[in-house]
């Protein structure tokens, strides 16, 4: 018995994977959540952050915001912004970054939005290093 | 009868005209493979994300208190149709199939007493539309410089939509678009999103689950139900693309089938009237020669 679960990245767009994985961390609305086999069903949304799919290999993507779902092992993030951290490329990190924080300066925001955009500015930090 | 030169004008000219459907004809097949790839990868999304409405739509208590978004205002006095059409003409019944499946629910609107406002996408649409439902237009989206629709153009739609529906506007919401079922296929659809049609959702198997939510779900409703229905315009602009494509190609095909048989027709004419006219030198010259 594997203890593997289905995961699957979608965009408006397409379907960007589908792979069986041992284990995924997603950076849920409330903090970073591990998802492992036979997890209850859940559903959140995510915040600014990566994307951790673990078998033999790992792989990372960026998320901006989307939806995920769990039930019966299949492990479904909806999202517009998923991006694949080996080929994001350096310089529209920094592009995203300094719009990031241009928008930080706004007034406007509310709290929601300023704690979304934190983390957004966190994460494009930790890509550009 | 027309001259022999008169009708070398015409098979001239016809056969022009089949040059350039064919063309167009060539063009639409290599796009339709495009927006058909592109209108069948974005389908497990906007499926997807209504099962997860439905299930936790499945686990809302107290539904006076639900989202708006969902359940309506509970009340239906006031209309908001969305037309989309294409930006171009030359094919086929395409844009005329969805303005009469609108204009007859504008009709059945209006006769109950109704009020009724029109938000158009494309600018076809528009002008079939204006002639008789003018005054209902209050926006009209054109995307006619873009080559590739994203997400963008369909949130775009999507947040005037919310925003109106945010300012009391409208009670109900329905959106006008093809349905690509096939090349040769499409079917004019009016599908109601706001609100939500759950009866109309498949009920998944995973009914007797109970999901642990985080945040509420009240919260995870208000940020997902606005995207849903960008994600519902977003799937009817791709299916309305790849529609498009479908119906001009085929329109175009028979336009190039009639153009070679008319072809065909003013050539037989052409033979005809070139022969009649030697046969009629010929019995002159030989009458002419009787004569003498």
């Amino acid at each position: 018995m594997s203890d593997k679960f289905t995961v699957e990245i979608i965009s408006p767009n397409q379907t960007i994977l589908k792979q069986e994985a041992d284990e995924v961390t997603i950076p849920s609305y409330e903090g970073q959540m591990g998802i492992l086999k036979n997890h209850i069903p859940l559903i959140t949304f995510l915040r600014p952050g990566i994307v951790m799919i673990k078998t033999d290999v790992e792989k990372k993507f960026y998320v901006e915001e989307g939806t995920v779902e769990f039930s019966d092992n299949n492990l479904l993030i909806l999202t517009s912004t998923a991006r694949d951290l080996v080929n994001f490329d350096k310089t529209l990190v920094n592009d995203l970054l300094k719009k990031a924080e241009a928008e930080s300066n706004n007034t406007d925001y509310t709290d929601k939005d300023r704690y979304i955009l934190s983390y957004k500015i966190e994460t494009l930090k930790e890509i550009s290093q | 009868m027309p001259s022999l030169d008169d009708l070398k004008k015409r098979i001239k000219s016809v056969k022009s005209t089949q040059k350039i459907t064919k063309a167009m004809k060539m063009v639409a097949a290599a796009k339709l493979r495009k927006a058909q790839e592109s209108a069948e990868k974005g389908r497990p999304y906007s499926q997807k994300m209504q099962n997860i409405i439905l299930n936790l739509t499945k686990s809302i208590n107290d539904p006076q208190n639900a989202p708006k978004l969902l359940v309506g205002t509970g009340e239906d006095k006031k209309y908001l149709c969305v037309v989309l059409t294409a930006d171009r003409g030359l094919c086929g019944g395409f844009n005329s199939n969805i303005c009469k499946l609108a204009k007859t629910n504008f009709k059945k609107i209006l006769s109950e007493g109704k009020e009724l406002n029109i938000i158009t996408v494309g600018s076809k649409g528009l002008d079939q539309i204006k002639r008789e439902y003018g005054n209902y237009v209050i926006k009209k989206f054109s995307f006619k410089d873009k080559k590739n629709i994203s997400f963008n153009e369909a949130d775009e739609v999507g947040k005037e939509i919310i925003s109106l529906f945010n300012q009391n506007k409208f009670d109900k919401c329905i959106i006008f678009y093809n349905n690509f079922k096939n090349v040769i296929t499409q079917i004019p659809q009016a599908q109601q999103i706001i609100p939500a049609e759950i009866k109309n959702l498949k009920i998944s198997n995973s009914e007797n689950l109970s999901y642990e939510f985080e945040p509420e779900e009240d919260e995870i409703l208000e940020d997902l139900l606005p995207k849903n229905i960008s994600t519902q315009v977003f799937k009817a602009l791709l299916e309305n693309a790849a529609s498009e494509q479908g119906s001009r190609m085929t329109a175009m095909d028979n336009a190039t089938r009639n153009a070679g048989d008319l072809v065909d027709k003013l050539t037989i004419d052409y033979n005809r009237s070139r022969q009649a006219s030697i046969t009629k030198e010929l019995i002159e010259i030989i009458s002419g020669a009787e004569s003498l």
